[in-house]
C-alpha cells in the first residue's frame, strides 16, 4: 500500500487506531442524520419509514458496492445511470415481445420473467465486459470510455421507447411485482438483495486474493504489474462486477414502475459515486470499505427522506442541505487522506 | 364547461377552414412560392418532450404528403447552444424561408433567433416565449394558467370544498410557478381546502414515486393529489397502491398522456380526470404557419391553444394511440 511511517511500530499502531475513528466518520453522521430527522417529524422512527428509505435505497446501494471495486482500482464509471435506463428498458422490450409469443411460440409467464431477469444480468456484465476491454486492451481513459457510454446507452433508450415510456404487459407486471413489492419476515426483497450483495461485496474485497488485487493496483498500478498481478484481468473483472450489479439493481427497479423512461437511472452515476466516496472510499483509488459506501448510500436517501417529511425550510434550497451534509460527512473523515 | 367546448370547437373549425383554403389556394396553382420550413425543438429527454419530437415528424409526413411546394426540415437539440448553432445551420445550409421555434430557454434564444428573423425569415415561437417579443411574428402555446385552474376547480367541487390535498410540482422554471400560482389562486376561495404541502419531483416517475411515499407516512389523511404531470401521477399512483391507503379518493395529472387518458376512459379508480396540454400544439403551430406562409399570409400574433378538463365523455378525442405520449 502507501509507503510505510518510518516511526516506530507503536505509532503504526495509534495510527491504526486513528483510522479506525475516521472509519466510524460516516457512521456518526448518519446516526445524527437519524436523531434529527426524530426530532423534526416523529413519523421518521416508525418502522414503515425505514424500509422505505431502505427499500429506495437498494437500487444506489447495490451500484455503489460495484462502484466501490471500481473506484479502489483506480477506475470510474459514469454510466451506471445510463446504463440501468437501458438494460430496464431492453429487459421490457424483451419480455413484450416474448409475452405477444415469438415464432408461433408462447412462453408462460414465469418463464418470460425468469428470462428477462437472466437477460438483464447478462446485458450488464456484457457492458461492464466492454468498458473493461476499452479501458485495458484499448487503453483509454475510463473517465473518457464511461462518459461516452453514458452518452450512447441513454440514446438508445430513448429511441427503443420513441422518446416516451416503455411499459411492461400488465399479465407480467402483476406476476414481477413482488420482486420489488414483497416482503420476507416483515422486510422487502430489495432491501434483502441489497444485503446480500453487500455482504459479498465485503467478502470478496476483504478475503479474497482478487480483492487484494483491486486494492494494490488502486494503491500503484506499477508495482502491481511487477508483482505478478494480472492488471488488466483483474480490471476487467471489476467492471464486469459493477455491470452485473446495475442488472441486479435494474432487475430491482422495473417492477416498481413497470416502465422505462428517458429519465430513468438519471444522475443515478453521481448518487452512487458520492455514496462511495462519502462512504470513506478515496476517489484516487488504493483503499476503501464496502461497509463504509452502504453507510453513505443509506446517508444520502435520508437526507432526501427528512426534506420530504419536514417544511422548515423552502423547497428551491433541498439540493443545498444535501451539498451541505455531503461536505461535512467528507470533512468529518478528511484525516484519511 | 360549456365555454372551453365551445373554444374548442371554434379552434377546430377555424383549423379546418385554413386547411381546405390551404389547398384550395394551391387547387389555383399561381405558382405558389416555395416554403421551406424549419421546425428547431428539444430532443426526446422526457416523455412531453418525446411527444413534441413525434407530433413535429407527424406535421412533417402529414403536410409534406399534402403541400408538394413545402419541405419540412425537423431539428432536435440537447441544449441551448446546440439549438442556437442548429438555426444557422437552417438559415445558411438549409436556406429556410419560415421557422418553428420551440426554444430550450427563452432568454438565452432570444438573441440568435433575433438574428434569423432579421434574415427576412418568417419566426413562430411554440411555448416558452421569448423576452424580446419583436424577435418574433407569432407565438403558439399552450395555456399554462388553465393548466393550474382547471384542476384546482375540478378538485374544489369534487371535495365539496372541503379537504385535505397535497400536490408536486415539476422543475423550477417561471412554467411550474404559473400553474402552481394558478392553482393555488383557485383554491384561496375554498379556506376549507387546505394545501398540505408541495414538493418537487422533477417531472418524473421516480421521484415522484418517493415524495409520495413520503407524504404517505407524513399525513395519515389525505383526500386528493394534484401530481400537476400525467408521469409524475404514474408514480403516485404506484406509491398509493403499495401503502394500501383508501383515504386519497382522487390523484389529478395533467398533461393528456394516452395512458392517463386511457385511465379516464376506462373509469380507474383515481384517475378520474385529466386536463390536456398537448405537445400536439407543435403539430398545430407547424400546419398553421406552413399554410400561412404558403399563401403569403400571417399569423396572428398569439394563438393560445386551449387546456381543457378531459373526462369520461371526451376523452376519445383526447387519445392518441400511437403517440410515445
Amino acid at each position: 500500500m502507501r509507503p510505510a511511517p518510518t516511526e516506530a511500530v507503536q505509532s503504526g499502531r495509534a495510527l491504526r487506531f486513528a483510522h479506525r475513528l475516521y472509519a466510524l466518520g460516516p457512521l456518526a453522521g448518519l446516526i445524527a442524520l437519524c436523531i434529527v430527522g426524530t426530532l423534526l417529524n416523529r413519523d421518521f422512527a416508525t418502522l414503515d419509514n425505514m424500509m422505505n428509505v431502505l427499500t429506495r435505497t437498494s437500487f444506489i446501494g447495490i451500484i455503489a458496492v460495484g462502484m466501490t471495486f471500481v473506484i479502489i482500482s483506480g477506475g470510474i464509471d459514469l454510466s451506471v445511470g445510463s446504463m440501468a435506463a437501458l438494460i430496464a428498458g431492453s429487459m421490457i422490450w424483451l419480455m413484450n415481445a416474448l409475452a405477444a409469443g415469438l415464432g408461433g411460440h408462447t412462453f408462460a409467464p414465469l418463464a418470460i420473467v425468469t428470462l428477462g431477469i437472466v437477460f438483464a444480468l447478462l446485458l450488464g456484465g456484457l457492458f461492464g465486459c466492454a468498458h473493461g476491454l476499452l479501458i485495458t486492451k484499448g487503453r483509454i481513459e475510463p473517465f473518457i470510455v464511461t462518459l461516452g457510454t453514458l452518452g450512447i446507452f441513454r440514446a438508445v433508450l430513448t429511441w427503443l421507447a420513441d422518446g416516451g415510456a416503455l411499459t411492461l404487459d400488465n399479465s407480467l407486471s402483476d406476476l414481477y411485482g413482488p420482486v420489488y413489492y414483497a416482503s420476507l419476515f416483515g422486510v422487502p426483497v430489495p432491501i434483502w438483495v441489497f444485503l446480500v450483495v453487500a455482504a459479498g461485496g465485503a467478502l470478496i474485497l476483504n478475503r479474497t486474493a482478487f480483492g487484494r488485487h483491486v486494492q494494490a493496483i488502486g494503491s500503484n498500478e506499477q508495482v502491481a504489474r511487477y508483482a505478478a498481478i494480472r492488471v488488466d484481468t483483474v480490471k476487467i473483472v471489476t467492471y464486469v462486477l459493477l455491470g452485473i450489479c446495475v442488472g441486479v439493481a435494474t432487475v430491482l427497479y422495473v417492477p416498481r414502475l413497470g416502465s422505462a423512461t428517458p429519465t430513468t437511472g438519471l444522475l443515478w452515476e453521481l448518487e452512487a459515486i458520492a455514496s462511495v466516496v462519502v462512504g470513506g472510499t478515496a476517489l484516487k483509488g488504493g483503499e476503501g470499505r464496502v461497509v463504509g459506501t452502504v453507510i453513505g448510500a443509506v446517508l444520502l436517501s435520508v437526507i432526501a427522506n427528512i426534506l420530504n417529511l419536514t417544511s422548515i425550510i423552502s423547497v428551491y434550497l433541498n439540493a443545498a442541505v444535501q451539498g451541505v451534509v455531503i461536505i461535512f460527512v467528507a470533512f468529518v473523515q478528511r484525516g484519511r487522506r | 364547461m360549456k365555454r372551453i367546448i365551445r373554444a374548442v370547437g371554434a379552434g377546430m373549425l377555424a383549423l379546418g377552414v385554413l386547411g381546405t383554403a390551404g389547398v384550395a389556394g394551391i387547387g389555383t396553382a399561381r405558382a405558389a412560392e416555395k416554403v421551406t420550413l424549419g421546425v428547431a425543438i428539444p430532443t426526446a429527454d422526457h416523455g412531453f418532450t418525446g411527444g413534441i419530437v413525434w407530433w413535429a415528424n407527424k406535421a412533417k409526413a402529414d403536410l409534406e404528403k399534402m403541400h408538394p411546394d413545402l419541405k419540412v426540415i425537423v431539428k432536435t437539440a440537447a441544449g441551448s447552444p446546440e439549438q442556437a448553432n442548429q438555426l444557422q445551420d437552417l438559415v445558411t445550409v438549409n436556406k429556410i424561408n419560415a421557422l418553428v421555434i420551440f426554444p430550450f430557454e427563452s432568454a438565452s434564444l432570444t438573441q440568435p433567433v433575433a438574428q434569423v428573423k432579421k434574415k427576412g425569415i418568417y419566426v413562430t415561437v411554440v411555448d416558452r416565449g421569448l423576452t424580446d417579443k419583436s424577435a418574433q411574428d407569432a407565438y403558439v402555446a399552450g395555456d399554462n394558467t388553465a393548466f393550474g385552474r382547471i384542476p384546482a376547480e375540478y378538485l374544489a367541487k369534487a371535495l365539496d370544498g372541503k379537504g385535505d390535498i397535497v400536490a408536486l410540482r415539476g422543475i423550477p422554471t417561471t412554467l411550474d410557478n404559473e400553474r402552481w400560482a394558478a392553482f393555488t389562486g383557485v383554491l384561496k376561495a375554498y379556506p376549507n381546502i387546505k394545501i398540505l404541502d408541495a414538493k418537487y419531483a422533477n417531472w418524473n416517475r421516480d421521484d415522484a414515486f418517493k415524495v409520495m411515499q413520503d407524504y404517505l407516512t407524513r399525513f395519515k389523511h389525505i383526500d386528493a393529489v394534484w401530481a400537476a404531470d400525467d408521469d409524475m401521477a404514474v408514480g403516485v399512483i404506484k406509491a398509493i397502491d403499495q401503502a394500501r391507503r383508501s383515504d386519497i379518493k382522487i390523484v389529478f395529472g395533467g398533461a393528456g398522456s394516452k395512458g392517463m387518458v386511457k385511465n379516464v376512459m376506462d373509469g380507474a379508480p383515481l384517475i378520474k380526470a385529466d386536463v390536456s396540454y398537448s405537445p400536439k400544439f407543435i403539430y398545430d403551430a407547424i400546419k398553421l404557419t406552413a399554410e400561412a406562409r404558403l399563401k403569403g399570409e400571417k399569423l396572428p400574433a398569439t394563438t393560445i391553444i386551449p387546456s381543457v378538463l378531459i373526462t369520461k365523455e371526451n376523452a376519445q378525442q383526447f387519445y392518441f394511440p400511437d403517440s410515445p405520449f
